[in-house]
């Protein structure tokens, strides 16, 4: 007191600080009024249309094509004309060079990219200059370098391309997923007929481009856009030799059901319902942080995001303490705004279905914790949110909710920590926070899951593969592993 | 301390965009938080004169910029910074305990404290002796800062923790923590004469231990980075990590400080250029 006495007579000290808005510039990307459908290096016409919005404000962005069975014919035999007519022929380190070519102009373009990805998606502005894009450039330049490396990436196999790959990608990383999807394709030899997420296909489009810019022969990949029935078309068209799908449990399942004995390959990478475990030996300021970048990064759209969290019991206390603390400064809001942390949720639908499974954890008897923070009126928002008093048994810690909400359990013993977080029908990601090296070693080898993050989350790089178990899918994404599934191998 | 985490958060904070009336904010809350400090063999009394009049008013043709916080010195220049800021709500603060190496018996450093207190500083700097804290001689580490705070009265007591030195972020929040319990009111990181003083992440690391003992206790705890924090674009950043890590409350120079020796014209500079819409040349901003 005697100290604030002394300072009297200097400007008083404030209360607050608000950061001004730091709005990232829009118009540095055009968006068209309307887009058709990239079918052999060239835009067809749509037959039928429909609108693509901004989930921030629902703001009208384009007209883009659904498109029909015919018109994904047509895709395909534009793919299928170019497998034949060169690309699979052509010399492996010409393959690497379009590879190259498309990964430079993504940096070169990278913030009409990341606008454009925030614009459409929802996501922050952060997380799509800092994270998508850069990935996504990352994934082309890697698989660039296998493109002619083929033979000693798989020794005395024979490696050759399968043929036409039909590619089904989600809404939660577009750019990314596309970029998963084609680059190691096209590396392998390949030839590709892409359709992005219905809510989310202005990236895909604006793609296009890139790959004109690329100078990359017609045909080589086309790109359709639409919703389910589009997706179904591709993955019934005759001409395509290989699936890959990225997106729902119950939709990949379906899918798995259409090629039962078309001799059709399929890879999946589906759902996850992770579990995030936190040790009493951990770091926990930096373990709570994993913990927000696990289940917050892009509004919890993210499959292996860590919903679950499990806490040793010992330190349940501050870790929920230190936790509804980091949550109270989260910066939800604006996109495009350079501070925001918490974006929009990607669409209407999904903002319902996290509405109805957070409803459910209520009803069942957990208890909810939101922060203080107001939502802009227009557009789909959630708000971060937490369950305490969660049960193993309650939807919201078995169902894939897909939004920013997590679920706290405990446990006792490391055992305990294995049984629950295996005791899901997913397994495609977990996270271990330990400072004790041979317990992470421990948990790892124990964990059905497909990636074990240890002291960090959400960690992703194009060398590493990805990919789950059980209902999270199969097949691996990433790394040489990722080159398996488009290559026939003798 | 997990560093890889550590490091990445204190980046991710970095990122933060502060523009317009929340830049302005934040340049002159960097101002009422600063330690304006010359810690020179060369300084003289006319060097302290000089930077005095600069410590009250740092921007003569702007009455509006506040003045800094303290003026750090050596002790054999405290009596006159003293003389010069008396009445002007600018304190004075004096490095003390055989400053920088703190490898001095510890009578010499309690004496050394004592003439500082008694020629007038208002706040002792102090550096803890990182021989005996590396060999694991904590309880030493620990009496020594207790009987600096005891010798230094009213004096607002600074504990440095001479971060670069001590070499991981385990030892950073241990010192941490050992400085609050001995009854620092001040943890400080660096005495600015080592390369790889104050960082983001090891102010981060510091400000965690900070807010541990708050939650813990109440206790409410200052932090000074220091050393190597010469832009304006840097002192929003660690007033940014400050904010978001221990709150508004903490947003004031009674519990935070800079300390700096060429800061200061940056962010004048800066202000000067939010106010006005263009860069001034360096002539314009006085150096003292």
């Amino acid at each position: 007191m005697t100290d604030l006495e002394r300072t009297r007579e200097r400007t008083p000290v404030p209360k607050d600080w608000t950061y001004a808005p730091a709005p990232e510039a829009r118009d540095i990307v055009r968006i068209e009024k309307r887009y058709g459908h990239y079918v052999g290096g060239d835009w067809i016409e749509p037959s039928e249309t429909y609108t693509t919005i901004s989930p921030a404000s629902e703001e009208p962005l384009a007209e883009v094509g659904q498109a029909s069975v015919a018109e994904v014919a047509r895709a395909v035999d534009a793919a299928r004309n170019a497998f034949g007519n060169g690309w699979s022929e052509i010399s492996p380190s010409e393959r690497a060079k379009y590879l190259f070519r498309i990964a430079r102009i993504l940096q070169e373009r990278s913030r009409e990219f990341a606008v454009l990805e925030s614009l459409n998606g929802g996501k922050p502005i952060r997380e799509s200059r800092d994270v998508d894009v850069p990935l996504s450039a990352a994934h082309f330049f890697y698989y660039a370098g296998w493109a002619d490396k083929l033979e000693y990436a798989f020794p005395n196999r024979r490696p050759r391309p399968i043929g036409v790959a039909g590619q089904i990608i989600p809404w939660n990383f577009p750019l990314l997923m596309l970029a998963w999807k084609i680059a190691p394709a096209l590396a392998a030899g390949n030839t590709v007929v892409l359709k992005p997420a219905e809510t989310t296909p202005l990236s895909a489009l604006l793609f296009c481009d890139v790959l004109r810019q690329a100078e990359l022969p017609p045909g080589v990949v086309n790109i359709v856009t639409g919703d389910g029935r589009t997706g179904a078309a591709i993955v019934e068209a005759d001409g395509v030799d290989k699936v890959a799908f990225t997106g729902s449990t119950e939709v990949g399942k379906a899918i798995q059901r259409e090629l039962a004995g078309t001799g059709k390959r399929l890879t999946l990478e589906l759902g996850g319902k992770a579990a995030n475990i936190i040790f009493d030996d951990a770091a926990l300021d930096q373990a709570v942080e994993g913990i927000v970048n696990g289940i917050y990064f892009n509004q919890g759209h993210v499959c292996c995001a860590g919903s679950r969290l499990l806490v040793q019991e010992s330190i349940y206390e501050p870790v929920v303490e230190k936790l509804k603390r980091r949550l109270a400064t989260l910066r939800v809001g604006d996109p495009l705004d350079k501070n925001t942390d918490v974006g929009a949720i990607n669409s209407k639908q999904q903002l319902e279905k996290i509405q109805e499974l957070v409803a459910s954890g209520e009803e069942e008897g957990a208890e909810i914790y939101q922060p203080p923070c107001r939502l802009p009126e227009k557009g789909y928002w959630f708000a971060p949110t937490v369950f305490t008093n969660v049960a193993q048994s309650y939807r919201i810690a078995q169902e894939e909710i897909f939004g920013p909400v997590l679920s706290i359990l405990t446990f006792r013993t490391p055992e305990e920590a294995v049984e629950k977080a295996n005791n899901t029908p997913y397994g495609l990601s977990a996270g271990v926070w330990t400072e004790k090296g041979s317990r992470i070693l421990w948990m790892a080898e124990r964990l059905r899951a497909g990636v074990v993050w240890a002291n960090t989350y959400n960690r992703f790089d194009p060398s590493s593969p990805f990919g789950g178990y059980k209902e999270s899918g199969f097949g691996r994404e990433g790394g040489r592993h990722g080159l398996e599934p488009y290559l026939e191998l003798e | 301390m997990d560093a890889v985490a550590l490091e990445e958060r204190a980046a991710s904070l970095a990122k933060r965009s502060i523009k317009r009336e929340a830049k302005v904010f934040a340049l002159e809350l960097a101002i009422r938080m600063m330690d304006l400090t010359t810690l020179e063999g060369q300084d003289t009394p006319g060097k302290i004169a000089a930077l005095a009049s600069k410590a009250v008013r740092p921007d003569p043709s702007d009455p509006q910029i506040p003045a800094v916080a303290a003026l750090c010195v050596y002790p054999n220049l405290v009596p006159t910074a003293v003389a010069r800021l008396e009445g002007t709500g600018v304190k004075v603060a004096s490095v003390a305990t055989a400053f920088p190496s703190g490898q001095s018996p510890l009578e010499a450093k309690l004496e050394e404290v004592r003439w500082v207190v008694d020629r007038g500083a208002d706040e002792v700097d102090m550096v803890i002796d990182r021989g005996a804290f590396l060999s694991g001689r904590y309880a030493k580490v620990y009496d020594e800062i207790v009987r600096v705070k005891e010798a230094c009265g009213d004096a607002h007591l600074k504990v440095i923790l001479e971060v670069a030195e001590l070499g991981t972020y385990d030892n950073v929040r241990r010192a941490s923590l050992l400085a609050i319990a001995a009854g620092a009111d001040f943890i400080k990181t660096s005495t600015g004469k080592l390369p790889g003083a104050a960082t983001l992440p090891v102010t981060l690391c510091m400000l965690e231990a900070i807010r541990d003992v708050y939650e813990e206790t109440g206790r409410m705890v200052g932090m000074k980075p220091a050393g190597g924090i010469r832009q304006a674009k840097q002192a929003v950043q660690y007033l940014v990590q400050l904010h978001e890590t221990l709150g508004v409350n903490w947003l004031t120079p009674d519990l935070y400080r800079i300390g700096a020796s060429s800061l200061l014209n940056d962010v004048l500079m800066q202000l000067r250029k939010e106010r006005t819409g263009i860069y001034q040349s360096a002539d314009y901003f006085t150096v003292d």
